[in-house]
This record gives C-alpha cells, sequence and structure tokens, in this order.
C-alpha cells in the first residue's frame, strides 16, 4: 500500500507526515489570508480559531491516547504502552501550553486582560497541573514496573478529571468562554463555511504533527530503554 | 483502621484542628466580614483534611499493608479506607465549626445549607486525599508529592465549597446552591468510583 506513495522513497517520510506538513501550513498560511466573518468584540482575532481551538482539539485527542495506552497497560502490563502513554501526555501538555498561550493572546484583545477568572479558564490551568504532577510523579519512581503501573493509574485519574474541569464544570457555571455557561459556541451562529474549511483540517494537521511528535520521543525513548537492557547484559 | 489502633493520632489530629482555630482566634479575635470568615474556616479545614487523611496509608508499614491484602480483597481495604476517612473528616469538620463559631463567632444563616456543604466538602476532601494517599505511598511514602498529586484536584473543590457556604452564610435561598451541591456530589462520586476500580492495581506487587 505504502509503495504507493512515491514521496516516501524519495525523503523517508511516511504519507501522513506529508499531510501533517501540508495541513499545518495550510491552516498557517491560509488561516492569515482567507476573508473572515466580521464580528463585534472579535473582529479580525477570530483567526486565532484556527491555533487556540484546533490546540486543544489536538491535546484532547492525544491525551485520549494516552489515557488508551494507560488503560492498555494495565490490562496487559506491557511496558510498550507504559512509553506510549509517557510521550502523549507529554505531547499533550506541550499542545495544552500552546493552547493556553494563544488563548491568553486571545483573552487580552477580546477581554482586555491576558487572564481572566473564569470556570473554563482556571479549568485548563488545574488541569494543566494535574498533568505537571504526573511528570513529577513518573519521575518520582525509579522501578520501572511500579513507575508503569502507578502512573497509568493517576493517569486514569487526570483524564477523569480533565472531563470534569474542561467539559462538565464550565456548563454548570456561568463562563464567559463561548460554549460554555450559556453562551453558544462558535459552531452555534458564526462558524461559517470558509472558517470551517480551515478549522477541520487544522485539527487533523496539529493532531498528526502531535502524533508524528510522540513517534520520534517515543523511538528515543524505546532506544534508550534498549541501551540501558544491553548494558546489563 | 490506624487511627484507632493509635488514640494518640485521632487526639492529636483534634488538637492540631483546636489549637489551628484558636491561633486563629488570637491573630483575628473576631471576623466581621463574612467572605474572610469563610475563607479561613475552608483553609483551615484543609490543612486538616490533608493531615488527618495523608497518613492513611503513608504511616502503614510494610508488613501491615502484606497482612491486609491476605485478609481481604483490595476492593474492601479502599472502601473501608474511604468509608472510615469520610466519617473522620466528618467528625473533625463538625467539631472544627463548633469551636470556630465558639471562638471566632457564627456568622452563619442557613445553618443547614452550611453543615450539607461541610458533610459534601468533608467526603470530597477525605475521598481524593484517600487515593492520592494511596498513590503517594507507593513512592516510598514522600508527603510532598502527596501535596502535588492531590492540590489541583483540591482547588476547585475547595472553590465550589467556599462559593456553596458563601451562599449559606448569607442566608440566601437554597436553590442557588443546588448547582453547586450538585458539583461536589459529582466529583465525589467520581473520585470514590475511580478509586474502587484503580486500587487493586496499584497494591499489586
Amino acid at each position: 500500500m505504502q509503495k504507493f506513495f512515491n514521496l516516501q522513497l524519495a525523503f523517508g517520510l511516511e504519507w501522513w507526515k506529508f499531510l501533517a506538513i501540508a495541513l499545518v501550513l495550510y491552516a498557517l498560511i491560509g488561516g492569515l489570508l482567507i476573508d473572515v466573518p466580521a464580528l463585534p468584540i472579535l473582529h479580525e482575532t477570530i483567526r486565532n480559531l484556527y491555533y487556540h481551538v484546533t490546540q486543544w482539539f489536538g491535546m484532547m485527542i492525544i491525551l485520549f491516547v494516552s489515557l488508551w495506552h494507560s488503560i492498555r497497560y494495565l490490562s496487559n502490563f506491557k511496558m510498550y504502552h507504559d512509553f506510549v502513554a509517557a510521550e502523549a501526555a507529554n505531547v499533550g501538555i506541550y499542545m495544552g501550553i500552546l493552547g493556553i498561550v494563544t488563548g491568553s493572546v486571545w483573552a487580552k484583545f477580546t477581554w482586555g486582560a491576558w487572564w481572566v477568572s473564569d470556570a473554563k479558564l482556571n479549568g485548563a490551568a488545574i488541569t494543566l497541573l494535574i498533568y505537571f504532577a504526573y511528570l513529577i510523579l513518573r519521575n518520582s519512581m525509579d522501578e520501572e514496573q511500579k513507575r508503569a503501573r502507578v502512573a497509568a493509574v493517576y493517569n486514569i485519574f487526570a483524564f477523569t478529571m480533565l472531563i470534569i474541569f474542561l467539559m462538565v464544570l464550565p456548563r454548570l457555571t456561568d463562563s464567559l468562554h463561548p460554549g460554555n455557561g450559556g453562551n453558544p459556541g462558535f459552531g452555534g451562529y458564526d462558524l461559517d463555511n470558509t472558517m470551517k474549511l480551515i478549522f477541520y483540517p487544522a485539527v487533523i494537521g496539529w493532531t498528526l504533527l502531535g502524533v508524528w511528535l510522540m513517534q520520534v520521543c517515543l523511538r528515543i525513548r524505546t532506544l534508550n530503554h534498549k541501551l540501558l537492557i544491553k548494558q546489563f547484559k | 483502621m490506624l487511627e484507632l489502633r493509635m488514640k494518640y493520632a485521632l487526639n492529636g489530629i483534634l488538637l492540631y484542628v483546636i489549637s489551628t482555630v484558636f491561633v486563629c482566634y488570637l491573630s483575628f479575635r473576631s471576623v466581621i466580614q463574612p467572605t474572610t470568615w469563610n475563607s479561613l474556616f475552608w483553609i483551615i479545614m484543609l490543612f486538616a483534611s490533608i493531615n488527618a487523611v495523608a497518613k492513611s496509608f503513608m504511616q502503614e508499614s510494610r508488613g501491615r499493608q502484606l497482612y491486609m491484602h491476605t485478609l481481604a480483597s483490595p476492593q474492601a481495604i479502599i472502601l473501608s479506607k474511604i468509608i472510615y476517612n469520610v466519617l473522620l473528616m466528618i467528625s473533625l469538620s463538625l467539631i472544627c465549626f463548633l469551636f470556630y463559631s465558639l471562638f471566632i463567632g457564627n456568622l452563619v444563616q442557613d445553618i443547614p445549607m452550611f453543615i450539607l456543604c461541610l458533610l459534601l466538602g468533608s467526603a470530597g476532601f477525605s475521598s481524593v486525599l484517600t487515593l492520592m494517599s494511596a498513590i503517594a505511598s507507593r513512592t516510598n511514602g514522600n508527603l510532598t508529592l502527596m501535596a502535588i498529586l492531590s492540590f489541583p484536584v483540591q482547588v476547585p473543590l475547595l472553590m465550589t465549597l467556599i462559593r456553596v457556604s458563601k451562599n449559606a452564610i448569607d442566608g440566601l435561598d437554597p436553590s442557588v446552591s443546588y448547582k453547586f451541591l450538585i458539583i461536589l456530589f459529582l466529583i465525589n462520586v467520581v473520585v470514590a468510583t475511580l478509586s474502587y476500580i484503580l486500587f487493586p492495581y496499584l497494591c499489586r506487587d
């Protein structure tokens, strides 16, 4: 199947990596050039939708991958799943930081402050803190099997909290953030077709880029692991 | 469980709470502002809960933990720990409330609501801390780690609690607070279920 893609032979990259590059470039360039609906307050900052929202989408998908592998680890105890879960969490946190920074810039230009005390924003900050705690927890243990098991347990806990703090709580309380606290989401009234044309490819692009990054980190980790085993043989 | 075997630990926590309240009394005399009263109370509760519940797995010796696992299934152990800690925290919070209103003064207008809030809050604190204590005890009983792990979850819990109890202090209509009570209840149920499912994986060695 993959032999059909000559590009792979030329550059040594798989086809979906080209797709990732293309989609992210498309989102970056198209997002800045294509006409956007003129809306009060938002004005041109609505272009941030292509970056902020899509990065959060990508983060959610990649953290879900991390959760999935943690569950897999607890069901069959293969180290591979632990590695994937760890690297996916790393990449997810990285995208989360990007998302929170772009969100902060957006908040500055629409709500007038870098940070607003708001259910959604605080939920996002707390979720990041939980995932930082996950990284610290991982680093605090030396024994491999034990680390994998405890980290998997905490990861499942962390993702559940993410769902509660990002999806459930902001909807129950008042929030400035679109889609929460009675505000309609973007899709509801102003995401016209040209915006969708960039939005969804951008989501896929960021996610693929995240998967790529994860794969590279995963290879490094696996190689280090093999090296470590070799040393003891 | 642990505290019933070690009476001094239980008395220690009691003394801790009462002396904290007393120190607050000495430094504040009387608090007139409801907001300050409320926040001070919940901050005392937060630290009391960490002190009370953190012990549940940390101070168990390795041998005793193994012994318990031969006696009962992990699910039974975690459930009993959670129930015990919830009861402990509820009684602790009631005692704390009693002394707090004795020394600093009682500003609460809607006392049943406040008590309900206390119950849900102490249940939430103790169920989160029980799970975190179980996780942290796997890492050689690191108390700092325990704080790092549980703080992010406790902060939103604390924020919600402060908001509900502020409503109770101001004597607002209970219907205003139902939403927050549901949130608290939801977090409690989710955390308890998660600990029930996940704990067996933690104690496999």
